[in-house]
């Protein structure tokens, strides 16, 4: 017994207890949330709790990989990831007129879920194999490994998931030492090209950016999400209604409300000062992460602790950003707190990492 | 140097990753205000608009109509009434094809061409939200058909309504008139006086008669239900509760027994009579033939119902009573005679001589008297009783139009009588002025003479006549005709009598008057123009007939009603009150093409007069029993 728990208790000295305790706030903060826009669904609280146990107990195991054996999945998971990613092109079920999903028999599955923290870590792998030796073709090439599993995914078509594993895949190029002459070129590039992108973009997709410039212009269709969660926020006031007393939550105005939505539910009843609150709190983790990233001892842990840190910011930029009506309305989910399992096993397995690159230090030093 | 370039390069990716770690620091910064941003913009800024949004979201208004008040005669019998139904309701947004619903539906349940033909027209005039009634007053095996066959009929709904029945019949339609489906025209009036929150979750309105003029009595309050309600629509629960006001019951001065003794008295005629009360302007009887059922216009009538009446050559849609207008004829004699009487110009011991015409000075033109050779020695009695036209152009020519229009003006001739029903005529009194402005030109001596016996210009309704008659009979006291003597409120179950209105009072000297009403006992006795109507009565009574042309007789002709064909034939005229000691009621009737007021309009006013005042009813009429209510 006492060889048990001091097993255990060395598994979870390599938590951090920062970045756990503002895990679990804003776990426990989703979890009321979720318990109040479900009606107090007993079926939506269980099945978050079971989806939260998971994702922690997988944040501790993915704790407990020392970053260079995790470095090493980089590659195979990448590869996996691209290989499935064909299979879905080829074979995929085509759900709400996009082909996301692979159904594995039992279950539905979408790799581009997998791509999240596979396309930083191998990029990872990638540059710290050749570190303090990096060059422009380094960055060709990482550029190469970034645009084929994203373009892979716009092709689906999942605008939204592209861009945020868009996103990690920059954020990686970025902190590696990416030239700011590459970056300022490529986005004056991409502005440029904005027009052509435009007319690539499929016509929901277009109508998602038409609505967000104009919600009014389609209030009982595509505008519709929009205007409710925007009433939600801003009828909450800076107080909020209480908890359990938003009438656009408790009435059925806010759609996708425990999930995509849960912002507006938190906005009403929370008000001005919980979304401060909130934000603080994410904001804290990035802190967290990106001392983490700073005290790392090898290249692949920085990488890996910065580009999580940014990535999980831009998740909740997205998703508050579209939810109180600055952003398209994209499938993101609000970190930590959206019912919805995958998201949060994603999230929680990228916070391991976190921690891993944290508390690994020593030992890799030594 | 090949050990050194490594190292010195690490140093610089970890010195320039940090510089990019503060670079992504402040990014995140950026991020987050921009959402504080947002947030503050949302939640402080706008807060008060989107509160009031979340407000409106929240909370439905759900409209609960009125119960429309009741229609009772004087003696508490249902005119119009309100019963619940079930009724088979269409709603185009919800159905995927209505044609095929339709279809559907006929093989349910039996719906005639013209539920049909009413349903098309009526759906064509409606928006797409709106339910549209197919087939009411539901057979309870047909709503157990549509409840049981419900699930496949997206659409489809059977509903239980409240309809208004007028079980009277057609005969008072023109008095009660009928309520209808709100349409475009009616929401726009609504909208325009501000009442059209009081018509959510009304279906109809007052459309014509009673219905009409007392719509806003009728109708009641709309009650409002705060209700909170889920985005799908379905409430939650209430907040609050307005109750709807039930509309108010109306009762007549009218007897719809008296109503249907004067219809009944028509006969195959076509016209109008009009009974008042010569005290308090009552409408005892108003009677407009042919009448219509009004139920056919309650849930819209179907096209072809709707082309018949309003195409028949007999025009049963309009009301005789106040909007026929016609040549009063000789009825307008006892107005002149008070007329001479007042103005100075006559005695009534002054006598004329009648050679059968009339000539103006200078003027070889003949106006003829009714009847050829003339009546001889006249007085104003006399002159009444015997309708002699060549008494009555002297006067007129004495009189001179101005005179003649100023005076008869007293009696509401050429006014609405301010009858509590819409649509009224004024009719035409006819002026050197109005003549100048209608016409623009000068008025000839001529027009003064035939004015005098009430023809030419002159036009007026049977409801003036009643009025004017109604001032000879109460001593020149003008009531406005009133159909409706009192209120009820439903919930106080209280009566409470409506004002009687009276315009003026025309001062005229008794003994005047006295000589008047004589020539119009005269009128009634043997040797008077209507004494075969009088014959027997138990009581007495004073009148007046008259002939209105349809056709204009060529000078030298003769007109011989056996001749022309019944179309062209003169209208009737009658007018007159009893008893004279204490007059009760006053008729006033028109028959089209009765051919001469004597023989055909009053033996009308005599049935009406009988049943008021003794309770006698024609020998050959059976009445309807109805009920009454309280």
């Amino acid at each position: 017994v006492a060889r048990t728990s001091h097993w255990i208790m060395r598994r979870l000295s390599h938590l951090d207890g920062i970045l756990l305790t503002l895990v679990l706030l804003l776990l426990g903060i989703g979890l009321a949330v979720v318990a109040s826009a479900s009606g107090q669904s007993a079926a939506r609280i269980s099945g978050h709790l079971v989806n939260i146990g998971l994702a922690l107990s997988l944040m501790v195991v993915m704790a407990n990989v020392p970053p260079h054996l995790l470095s090493k999945v980089g590659p195979p998971l990448y590869a996996a990831g691209l290989v499935l990613l064909i299979g879905v092109a080829l074979f995929g079920e085509v759900r709400n007129g996009s082909r996301r999903w692979l159904s594995l028999g039992i279950m539905a599955f979408q790799p581009s879920e997998l791509l999240k923290l596979a396309l930083p870590l191998m990029l990872a792998w990638y540059f710290h194999r050749n570190e303090g030796a990096l060059r422009a073709k380094h960055f060709l090439a990482g550029g190469v490994l970034l645009l084929v599993p994203v373009l892979l995914i716009l092709r689906q078509p999942d605008l939204g998931t592209a861009m945020m594993i868009g996103a990690s895949g920059f954020y990686l190029l970025f902190f590696a030492g990416l030239p700011w002459k590459a970056i300022l070129g490529g986005a004056a590039l991409g502005t440029a090209s904005l027009p052509v992108v435009w007319g690539l973009m499929h016509d929901y997709q277009q109508r998602r950016v038409l609505t967000l410039l104009d919600p009014t212009s389609d209030p009982l269709g595509d505008g519709y999400h929009i205007i409710q969660s925007t009433i939600a926020i801003g009828s909450g006031g800076l107080f909020g209604k209480g908890w359990m007393e938003g009438t656009q939550n408790q009435l059925d105005f806010i759609p996708e409300r425990t999930t995509d939505f849960i912002f507006a539910v938190f906005g009403e009843e929370f008000g001005y000062l919980g979304a401060i609150l909130l934000v603080v709190l994410y904001l804290a983790i990035v802190a967290r992460g990106l001392i983490i990233a700073a005290r790392a001892p090898t290249l692949f842990g920085r990488l890996m602790a910065a580009t999580l840190s940014l990535n999980l910011f831009t998740y909740v930029f997205v998703n508050m950003g579209m939810v109180s009506g600055i952003l398209p309305v994209v499938g993101v989910p609000l970190p930590l707190m959206s019912y919805g399992g995958t998201a949060l096993i994603t999230l929680l397995l990228g916070v391991g990492i976190l921690m891993s690159v944290a508390t690994h230090r020593q030992l890799n030093k030594t | 140097m090949s050990v050194a370039t490594p190292l010195k390069n690490l140093d610089r990716e970890l010195a320039g990753f940090r510089r990019r770690l503060k670079v992504g620091g402040a990014f995140v910064v950026l991020l987050a205000t921009a959402l504080l941003a947002r947030g503050f913009y949302l939640q402080i800024v706008q807060h008060d608009y989107y509160i009031q949004r979340a407000e409106s979201n929240r909370i439905s208004l759900v409209p609960t109509a009125p119960n429309r008040g009741l229609i009772v005669d004087r003696k508490n019998r249902i005119l119009a009434e309100n019963y619940s139904a079930y009724t088979l309701e269409l709603t185009r947004a919800q159905t995927q094809d209505m044609e095929a619903t339709l279809a559907e539906v006929g093989k349910l349940i039996e719906i005639t061409p013209g539920q049909l033909r009413r349903f098309r027209r009526v759906l064509s005039e409606s928006h797409e939200f709106e339910t549209v009634p197919l087939k009411s007053k539901l057979t309870d095996e047909e709503v157990a058909i549509l409840a049981a066959n419900r699930y496949r009929l997206p659409g489809v709904e059977v509903k239980a309504r409240l309809f208004r029945n007028y079980q009277a019949g057609p005969g008072m339609a023109h008095v009660v008139g009928f309520i209808g489906r709100i349409n475009d025209s009616d929401l726009k009036h609504l909208r325009e006086e501000g009442r059209d929150r009081n018509y959510k979750g009304s279906v109809h309105i007052g459309k014509t008669g009673l219905e009409q003029s007392y719509e806003t009595l009728l109708h009641g309050r709309t009650g409002f239900d705060q209700m909170e309600t889920e985005a799908s629509g379905r409430a939650v629960r209430m907040l609050s509760r307005i109750p709807p006001v039930p509309g108010k019951d109306l009762r007549l001065y009218l007897d719809v027994e008296l109503q249907a003794v004067a219809e009944h008295a028509f006969g195959d005629y076509r016209g109008g009579l009009v009974a008042i009360d010569p005290q308090t302007g009552g409408v005892l009887a108003l009677v407009s033939k042919p009448g219509f059922d009004p139920n056919l216009f309650v849930d819209g009538i179907d096209p072809e119902t709707w082309k018949e009446l309003n195409e028949s050559p007999s025009r049963p849609m309009v009301n005789r009573v106040l909007r026929g207008i016609y040549p009063p004829g000789s009825t307008i004699k006892p107005l002149m005679a008070l007329a001479g009487l007042e103005l100075g110009l006559r005695k009534p011991s002054d006598t004329i001589f009648d050679p059968g015409y009339f000539s103006l000075p200078n003027s070889r033109h003949q106006y003829r008297d009714w009847k050829s050779g003339g009546h001889g020695v006249v007085d104003l009695r006399r002159s009444i009783s015997q309708s002699c036209d060549v008494y009555y152009y002297r006067l007129a020519v004495d009189m001179g139009i101005d005179r003649m229009h100023d005076y008869l003006a007293k009696f509401g001739l050429g006014e609405e009588t301010g009858i509590d029903l819409d649509g009224e005529s004024p009719g035409l009194l006819p002026s050197r002025d109005w003549k100048q402005r209608r016409w623009k030109k000068p008025w000839y001596p001529g027009e003064t003479v035939i004015a005098g016996i009430g023809q030419g210009y002159n036009l007026t309704t049977p409801l003036q006549l009643a009025v004017a008659t109604a001032m000879i009979a109460n001593g020149g006291k003008r009531v406005e005709p009133r159909l409706v003597q009192a209120v009820r409120d439903p919930l106080t179950h209280v009566w409470q009598a409506l004002p009687v209105a009276v315009r003026g009072q025309l001062a005229l000297k008794p003994s005047n008057l006295e000589v008047v009403r004589q020539g119009m006992m005269d009128v009634m006795r043997p040797g008077g123009t209507a004494a075969a109507a009088a014959a027997g009565a138990a009581y007495t009574m004073a009148g007046k007939t008259g002939t209105a042309q349809v056709v204009g007789i060529q000078q030298g002709a003769r007109y011989d009603a056996s001749r022309v064909a019944r179309q062209n034939r003169d209208h009737a005229l009658f007018m007159g009150f009893a008893p004279v000691e204490n007059p009760k009621i006053v008729v006033a009737v028109l028959v089209e093409n009765g051919g001469h007021g004597g023989s055909t309009a009053a033996p009308i006013a005599r049935a009406v007069f009988d049943y008021y005042l003794t309770g006698k009813r024609p020998g050959n009429m059976k009445l309807e029993a109805s009920g009454g209510a309280d």
